[in-house]
Formats: C-alpha cells, structure tokens, sequence
C-alpha cells in the first residue's frame, strides 16, 4: 500500500487507470481529424494535462488488479513521472512548434500528424507501464517505438531520414530479441502455471516464480536484457539514441530521453524481478551492472567529441541510463532508492535541458556547438537556464542529481569499491565534458544571429525548481514512498 | 505425439532454417524476393502443422496471414517498389558469400548449443527443438540485416526475423492469441511505416542504398 494512499471524498467518473489509457487514444482520434494547428496545440496541451491528472488520482486510489491491468507501487512512480514530462513537454511542444511552423520547416499537415502521433506515444507508454501482461507490454513498447520512428523522420531532411531508418531497424531488432525473450518466459512459466492466458500475466509469474525452469529463464533474461537494452539505450546497443535526439524535432528528443528510456528500463526491472524471485536462476545483477558501467564510461569519452549541441545532450543520456541501470543492478534498498531518484531526476533535468536547447537551436538557426557562443548575454533567460540545467545533469551540490549519484556512489563504495572507482571515473569524465563545451556556449562574446522566438519559460524552469528542490529538501512521504518501492525491487 | 507427426513439425521447422540460409547468398533484388516468399509459405505450413497437432485452432489464424501476406501480398508490392526505384537489374555485394555462410552455421550451432542445453528433456521434446529453430532463424534473419547494405533487403532481412519469431510462438504450446495477432499487425504496421520511409527515401534520393546514407551521418557536418 502506498503511504500517500487515502479514501477519496468523492466517485471518479471513470477509473483512474482507464483514463490514463482512454485520454491519450481519443485525443490522438481527435487531433488526427483537426485541421486547425492552434487548436490542436492547445488541445495537445489539455489531454496532457488531463492525462497527467488522472494519473495522480491513481496515487490516492488503486484500481483492482485484472489480467491485463494492474498499479502497484513500482510503476506507479513511472506512470506519474512519465504524464508530467509528457505534460510540460507538451507546453514546450506548442511554442517549438509555432516557430517551426513559421519558418516553414513543418507544414499544418504534418503537424496534424505530430500531434496525433503524440498522443499515440502516450498512450502507448501508459500501457506499457500499466499492463499485467508481458505480452501486451511487449506490443505497447513496440506501439511506442513505431510512433517516435514517424516522429523522428518528420523533417524529411537527409540526416532525419537516416536517423529515423537507423532508429527503425535497431529498434526493431531490439524488440525482436525482447519478443523471443517475452516467449521464453512464457515456455518457462507453462510448466508451473498452466496453458493460456495466465502464463503471461505479470502477477501470476512473479508469485509462481520459484517453480519456473531457471535455465529458461536464464537465457529468456538475456535476451530481454539485449532486447530491452536496446532502447533503453545502454551500449553498445545505443547506436540510434543520439541520431534519433539530433535529428527529430526537439519536444520528441525531451520524450524520448525523459519519458520512453525509462519505460524500456521498466521493462528491464520486471523481468529482473521475476529472476530474482527464482532462487535457482542466475542473478541478473552482474549483468546490469556490466553494460551500465560500460555505458557511463563509453559515452563519457564521447561526449569530449560532439559537435553537435543536441548530440551532444543525447549521449549524456546514454550515461546517465548507464547510471541508473548500474544501480539498480547492484540492487539493495540504498542503490535501488537511489536508482529511482536519479531516474526521476534525470527526466526532469534532460528534458529541461532540451526545451532549453530546442529554444536557443530555433535562436542561432544551428545545432552546431562551434556556432553558439555568448547565451547568457545574448539570450539570458535560455542562457541561464541551460548553465542551471546542465550543472543539474553534471550532478553539482545542491540540486537533485547531486544527491542520487553521491548515494548511488557511497553505496558502491561500500560493497565493491573497484566498481565504484570506475564509476566515479567515469562521472568526473563526463562532469569535464559538460562544463567545457557549457562555458564555450554560456560565455563568452555572443556571435551568429538571434533570432526572435517565442519560447516558453515556465516548462523549463518548472523542472529545474523541482530538481533543486529535491537536492534541498526531499518531502518525507515521498521517501517514504520510495523506499516501499525500493524494497519491492529488491 | 505420433512420431510421424513429430517428424513433419521437425522437417518444416528445419526447412525454414534452410530457406534462411538461401535468403543469405541471394544477390539479385527479384530472386530474394521468390525466396522470402516461399520462406513465408514454409513458415505458414510449419505454423498450420503445428495448429494440427496441438489442436489449437487459433493457430490457423497466423498461418493464413503468413501464406497471404508475407507470401504473396508484401512479396509483390516490395517488387513494385524495387521497379519504381529501379534497381531490379543491380546486383548487391553480399559480403563475401562463404564468410556469410560459415557464419551462419556458426549461428545455427549456437542457438542449438544454447536452447538445447537450456531446456532440460523433461520439457515437451517438439516445443523443445522448435525453439532451436527459432532463434536460429532469428540469428539468421540478424545476420542478414547486418550483411546487406540495400534497404529493400534488410526489410527482407527483417521480415525473415519475424518469421522466426513466429515460429517460436507457435511453437509454444497454448500462448495466448492475442500475441499472435499483435505479432502479425505489428509487422503490417511495421510495412507501413517502412513503406512511407521507402517512399520518402526514393523522393530525396536517388538510391535506397543506404551507404549513401552514411554521408550524411551528422558527425560528419
């Protein structure tokens, strides 16, 4: 039970966990079928936000659970989290879009189909989260990538063309393995649970666990961990992770990096619950542990060789995944809380820091890291915004990244200090990475031309203020909350 | 199980994995499009043969849509647009084709090495080594992906995959069959969207070979 939980005074009209499905695939309907782009902006907007609402409820009111939905502690963070960013994503989403419309990069007939797909991606995620059934998870994740790929190559340039085929096919691959792992599970589970339906709900495998073949389930991890991995983006299977950020419209690089990595890694956490409630099974720590390593310490040395701005933010995204999936991998109340609140601090940040950047893109005409120079004087507001964003997401002292990785690293450090060593490596790599190229863009004399855009503040500064808040002070029921959840993950 | 069953289940599943090793060497446009279609034939017997002996008849259901869409519907349209790009008469280099094919047995080893120990003898021996087939297909589809470089037949390649996969879920007795048919939608859905990308690929392009893509590889600006 959830430590917020309390009786509602009042009857809901509709189920929570309905709406957060039922809102996005109506308004997707409906925006599909709107021919006034300002109208649909706003409508975007709304059903976000009504999305996001609902959500909440879910916090004071759990449904029962059913074979095919359920909310438990765990991905009711995840659904919660995810509806916020894709609300404030989706204020961000309405100004980006009103200059790119402007500067005739997108036309109202595409963005008929922006927005429709938009929602489309958020229904897809909330089902993902919500699903019982690792079947429909599987299509629902499937669902979302196919959406972000239409997305992605909206522009039609060359680059978003080759980033949303790279985007395609190495997703589609990920998600292959993810099926054969998906029906592994199911080979594995037949034995214990029985023929049908039940097989492949979420609730009955967990609680019969310790009956499935551990040799199945060994090898239908890996695969769900390749597969899975895939979009998450942990290398080396992140190929299409910094192609599709750079290349789509700047809203869908914010999702992707706040909203759908962590739905991939919720994934990943499900079936890594399911392992380790297998005594016999191999444990899926080490695993996770390796490829998070190796990702933190990969894309810290990529980053020194990014020209790109949003390139450039999108593999410190594949570090940051890197983190969190090493957290959870060494498991523990302490790293999975820590876990937990990096991802949420993560999303908030990386999806500030590219409302930030989508802005000052639409300001300098460029992407080019070399072409902006000078924002803080130049474009104050933006400026400073994105020097507060990225001292955030290089996990400074006060803000809330500070405090996830500093958890996640004393935790290390008393139970395998090598691994905590290369961690930290690789942290101080990328801390360097970030503060170069953020006094080349910040400071400095302004050059190349400033556009006027009517960018929109509160989204960006929205998340920034949550993240220092939470470096500063993090409300007791909500460490409560996390600590149930990470008690859950065992 | 009656042995002779068995043996028709085994043959069609093996007859798969050697309709992959085919679609591997194939470097002319029209014929890796005869051979995935008759890969798509061998799949919907194989998954119809299974629906028999299981006495699932849901199963029926994706062997109809492999015979009909992956055999015949998304075979021709693919030829149509291999003539709309012109490029029926190119010919791809396959990278080297006895390095291909090495690797591909070593694939086949693998998958047989790592399913057949996985699953203890106790688990029914049909869905045992229909699982072997399955991720060898898999691995080939993959290794296809990876050896070509033209987009037309790394959809091939991923259509083959697919196939695969379900093989693997019929295989599996009693799953659900709201997999299945989502298997199935979702590889239409995924035709779909390949089928604007081909579409918008050859409005700004002149080939669908994707090394011409590679230029534009942001890093590179």
């Amino acid at each position: 039970m959830s430590p917020l939980a309390f009786q509602l005074p009042f009857e809901l009209p509709l189920e929570p966990v309905t709406a957060v499905l039922a809102i996005p695939l109506v308004s997707a309907a409906v925006l599909a079928l709107l021919p006034w782009y300002w109208l649909a902006a706003r409508l975007n907007v709304a059903a976000a936000l009504a999305t996001f609402l609902a959500a909440l409820f879910l916090l004071m009111q759990r449904p029962d659970r059913t074979g095919y939905l359920f909310i438990d502690d765990l991905n009711v963070v995840f659904v919660v989290l995810g509806t916020f960013v894709g609300f404030t994503t989706s204020a961000f989403s309405a100004s980006y879009i009103g200059h790119e419309l402007e500067i005739g990069r997108l036309t109202p007939r595409y963005l008929r189909f922006y927005h429709a797909m938009y929602q489309m991606l958020m229904f897809a995620m909330n089902l993902a989260l919500v699903s019982n059934n690792i079947g429909i998870m599987w299509v629902a994740v499937e669902l979302a990538t196919l959406t972000t790929v239409a997305m992605v190559g909206i522009y039609r340039t060359h680059e978003a063309l080759e980033a949303a085929w790279k985007y395609f096919i190495l997703g589609s691959v990920g998600i292959a393995l993810a099926l054969f792992g998906t029906i592994l599970v199911y080979m594995a589970a037949r034995p214990a649970v029985g023929e049908g339906q039940d097989a492949m709900v979420w609730t009955t495998l967990i609680a019969n666990a310790a009956g499935f073949s551990p040799e199945l389930l060994n090898v239908a991890f890996i695969f769900l961990m390749l597969g899975y991995g895939t979009k998450v983006g942990l290398a080396p299977l992140h190929a299409w992770l910094p192609d599709a950020h750079a290349e789509g419209p700047t809203p869908i690089s914010a999702v992707l990096s706040g909203l759908l990595l962590n739905v991939a890694l919720y994934a990943v956490l499900r079936f890594k619950m399911l392992l380790a409630a297998n005594p016999a099974a191999i444990s899926p720590g080490p695993l996770m542990v390796t490829m998070g390593l190796v990702s933190v310490v990969f894309a810290a040395f990529m980053l020194y060789r990014r020209r790109d701005i949003k390139r450039f933010f999108a593999y410190s995204s594949i570090e940051h995944m890197g983190i969190i999936t090493f957290a959870f991998g060494m498991g523990g109340a302490l790293a999975n809380f820590a876990g937990l609140l990096h991802m949420t601090m993560h999303s908030l940040t990386k999806s500030a820091i590219f409302f930030a950047v989508g802005h000052i893109a639409q300001a300098k005409g460029t992407q080019r890291i070399a072409e902006i120079r000078g924002l803080t004087e130049s474009r104050p507001i933006l400026g400073w915004g994105l020097v507060l964003g990225v001292v955030a997401i290089a996990g400074l002292p006060p803000l809330g990244i500070f405090m996830s990785e500093f958890l996640i690293v004393t935790s290390t450090f008393a139970r395998a200090p090598i691994l905590a060593i290369v961690l930290v490596l690789g942290l101080l790599l990328a801390l360097g990475a970030l503060m170069l190229r953020l006094s080349e863009v910040a400071f400095g004399e302004p050059t190349g031309p400033n556009n006027p855009v009517h960018a929109s503040y509160v989204p960006l500064y929205a998340h920034l203020a949550l993240v220092l808040a939470a470096g500063i002070y993090l409300p007791g029921p909500l460490v409560a909350w996390f600590r149930s959840v990470a008690r859950l993950l065992g | 199980m009656s042995a002779q069953n068995f043996d028709i289940a085994h043959m069609l599943a093996g007859g798969l994995v050697l309709v992959s090793f085919l679609l591997l060497y194939q470097d002319r446009m029209f014929a890796l499009l005869n051979v995935f279609a008759l890969h798509a034939v061998v799949l919907s017997a194989s998954v119809a043969w299974q629906a028999y002996v299981q006495d699932a008849r849901h199963l029926y259901v994706p062997a109809a849509i492999a015979l009909v869409l992956k055999a015949i519907v998304i075979p021709v349209a693919l030829r149509r647009v291999v003539i709309r790009l012109g490029i029926h008469r190119t010919i791809e280099n396959v990278a080297g084709i006895g390095p291909t094919m090495l690797a591909g047995m070593g694939l086949v080893g693998l998958s047989m090495v790592v399913m057949l120990k996985a699953t203890s003898p106790s688990v029914d021996p049909l869905a045992r080594e229909d699982l072997a087939f399955a991720l060898s297909v898999v691995l080939l589809g993959l290794l296809m992906m990876v050896s070509r470089r033209n987009a037309v037949s790394q959809i091939v390649g991923f259509m083959s995959l697919e196939n695969g996969l379900i093989l693997a879920a019929s295989g599996a007795k009693g799953m659900p069959l709201v997999v299945e048919i989502s298997i199935a939608f979702s590889i239409l859905v995924a035709f779909i969207v390949i089928g604007v990308f081909l579409f918008r690929i050859r409005e700004r392009f002149d080939s669908v070979d994707l090394q011409a893509l590679d230029e534009f590889r942001g890093e590179r600006r």
